[in-house]
């Protein structure tokens, strides 16, 4: 209480009212922070709009020096399912997604609670070589991989022209992962895990109940940027199925899509928008999750 | 516990150490036991998609291998080649150069700015930064798409609008000199994820350091550069290493708006085989390269030389930028 009293009394004594010519010094500053900041919005909103725009002109109106369109070409978006195999790379986009999700978060987080958790030697030098993992090029092994994949033939079934070459890899834990989900382990307390196992709690049923419980968030963030990573995820894909045009994903089949429909500006650019579209609402839905994701990625990195 | 037992004269004080020790050995196996079973998603994963990649990769880089024939050992004439013959190696050495050099210091600065601008903000915080961080959640693909669109010569809107102030638009992706810096323009639209980290790291600097700063007499530059920028310098060290190596593995954006642009110019259906660079090798980067070299033309040796050498690069780089980071980086626990 006392305490509260005197910061009160120091709050009013601070809070005087500076002199005019500091108050109409800060109010100018205001006003020029604002006003770079809404011309930088303007700036990061108008691909946006513009895109938006095209989108909903006719093939015409895309090629004339228009901006804005007339009349509004609404069936555009519907026409983009009708011209282009979109179902189909929307399902193989989400089989890539799904599984691969799945399969990164359920393999990640014991690795991840043995590196954060469990002490064993040879630890920390193991947890450099993920990092170490996760810093080089996927380019650096990619040909190996190919041609590995390219030599397996297990009961004559061909890996080459399918998505399973992505999506298998993702079962045996990510780098990124593994390394998200240990910083975020690394702040559940001891004091949790020694009373569980004081009641006799194994390692296992540890994992299970407290610390799964404890990092839901953290677990929501990771699935939440596996998917992310798949969706947009062209290099690879496009390694493997590129000759293949059954199983391209969406981010390959919007990069031919100009190929397929020559030169016709308003319905690739509402396929862009129909591809941004699933990320742009997710985020809106998962805002929370977007956010602490990214700072645990920096700031406790 | 032990001692009644002990008391009890039972056992032999002997026998109860060996007990006591088998009993400890057997804890310590079951201990490693479950530390491997937890590691082993890893490990497997590791060794099968990393480890023997990366030793398959250093074996092919001396061979001459087409995938239909068995490798061909031809000792160091692919790194003779990549070093000495491959014309358009140069070329794409640069060109990746150019990308680091120009695209993670302009980003660095650019997330940094707005950071701050939006710590000083007094409105509207969330929606500015929801407005910023958007274009970095669009798809790769989907955002070079349309920015080509966007910076179209002719038609694109960004040329439309500076032909009527009276500006000529350069020709953005179709000229070689303007291909990478419009490159550049996509890569400060999707800031966003630096700036996030950037701002977090800001507001986390703590209140009383900035009052201290005040006190001593330090004014808003002052207290930028003796303050913020020192604390939140592990976060940019982060930021250009996570800049250099993104610009190590350059690919996606390279390839859609090489491939987009060429067909834009040539109108031909398939043009993924002479559209990479597009124009004039101005977007071929190392990885553009390497894609090239090993899934174009299918010479597997070749381009694992290519994959060694950007092994051997990106592990330098990393490493020189750790062992700089010492000198001008700041962790708060060190100082302490």
């Amino acid at each position: 209480m006392s305490s509260a009293a005197t910061s009160a009394t120091a709050t009013e004594f601070v809070r005087r009212k500076p002199p005019p010519a500091v108050r109409r010094k800060r109010l100018i500053a205001t006003v020029a922070d604002h006003t770079i900041l809404v011309a930088a919005g303007l700036l990061f909103l108008l691909p946006f709009l513009f895109i938006t725009l095209t989108a909903l002109m006719s093939n015409d109106q895309a090629l004339s020096a228009r901006l804005w369109p007339h009349p509004f070409e609404w069936s555009n978006f519907v026409d983009v399912f009708t011209k282009a195999p979109f179902m189909t790379w929307i399902g193989n986009t989400l089989e890539y997604s799904i599984l691969a999700t799945v399969g990164v978060v359920v393999s990640s987080i014991p690795v991840a609670y043995a590196f954060a958790k469990l002490r064993w030697r040879g630890r920390d030098a193991v947890f450099i070589v993920v990092l170490v993992a996760l810093m080089l090029p996927p380019q650096v092994t990619v040909v190996p991989l190919y041609v590995m994949w390219a030599k397996f033939h297990p009961f004559g079934f061909n890996f080459i022209g399918t998505l399973w070459p992505v999506i298998i890899p993702n079962w045996f834990g990510d780098a990124f992962t593994i390394f998200l989900l240990r910083q975020f382990f690394l702040t559940i307390p001891d004091e949790y895990l020694d009373a569980a196992r004081v009641d006799g709690c194994g390692e296992v049923k540890i994992l299970f109940t407290v610390v799964i419980r404890l990092a839901k968030p953290a677990i929501a963030a990771v699935a939440l940027f596996s998917f992310l990573y798949t969706f947009n995820d062209f290099f690879l894909p496009l390694l493997y199925t590129g000759e293949n045009a059954n199983h391209w994903v969406l981010s390959i089949g919007l990069s031919e899509f100009r190929s397929l429909h020559q030169v016709q500006w308003n319905l690739t650019m509402a396929a862009t928008l129909l591809v941004m579209a699933p990320v742009i609402i997710l985020f809106f839905l998962a805002q929370k999750a977007f956010v602490e994701g990214v700072t645990l990625t920096g700031v406790k990195g | 516990m032990s001692q009644t037992s002990v008391a009890g004269g039972t056992i032999p004080a002997a026998a109860l150490t060996v007990d006591r020790r088998r009993a400890r050995r057997k804890a310590a196996w079951r201990r490693r036991g479950l530390v491997l079973l937890f590691m082993s998603p890893w490990l497997v994963g590791f060794t099968i998609f990393f480890g023997y990649p990366l030793v398959m990769s250093a074996y092919l880089s001396f061979n001459h291998y087409d995938l239909l024939s068995p490798p061909r050992w031809v000792g160091w004439a692919n790194y003779h080649y990549l070093f000495r013959e491959d014309p358009q190696v140069w070329t794409a050495v640069k060109n990746t150069i150019w990308l680091i050099c120009v695209l993670v210091p302009l980003q660095v600065l650019f997330a940094f700015g707005l950071a701050v601008m939006l710590t000083r903000a007094r409105m509207g915080v969330g929606v500015f930064r929801t407005v910023f961080y958007l274009p970095a959640l669009a798809p790769p693909v989907a955002a070079t798409l349309g920015f080509v669109y966007i910076l179209n010569p002719v038609t694109g809107p960004v040329n439309v609008i500076l032909s009527h102030l009276g500006i000529q638009g350069p020709l953005w992706f179709q000229d070689p000199h303007w291909a990478k810096p419009s490159l550049v323009g996509l890569g400060l639209w999707g800031v966003g994820t630096v700036m996030v980290i950037f701002l977090a790291a800001v507001l986390d600097v703590p209140k009383q350091l900035y009052e201290s700063a005040e006190l001593d007499g330090a004014g808003g530059w002052n207290r930028m550069r003796y303050v913020t920028l020192p604390t939140i310098s592990p976060v940019l060290l982060f930021a250009v290493i996570l800049g250099v190596i993104q610009g190590l593995q350059y690919f996606t954006q390279a390839y859609v708006a090489a491939g987009v642009a060429a067909g834009q110019a040539s109108q031909a259906a398939d043009v993924t085989a002479v559209s990479l660079g597009y124009p004039l090798d101005s977007t071929l980067f190392y990885p553009v390269l390497l894609y090239q070299h090993g899934f174009v033309d299918f010479q597997m040796g070749y381009a694992s030389a290519m994959a060694m050498l950007l092994l051997g690069v990106s592990f330098c780089v990393t490493l020189v930028i750790v062992v700089n980071s010492r000198k001008w980086v700041h962790y708060g626990g060190a100082a302490r």
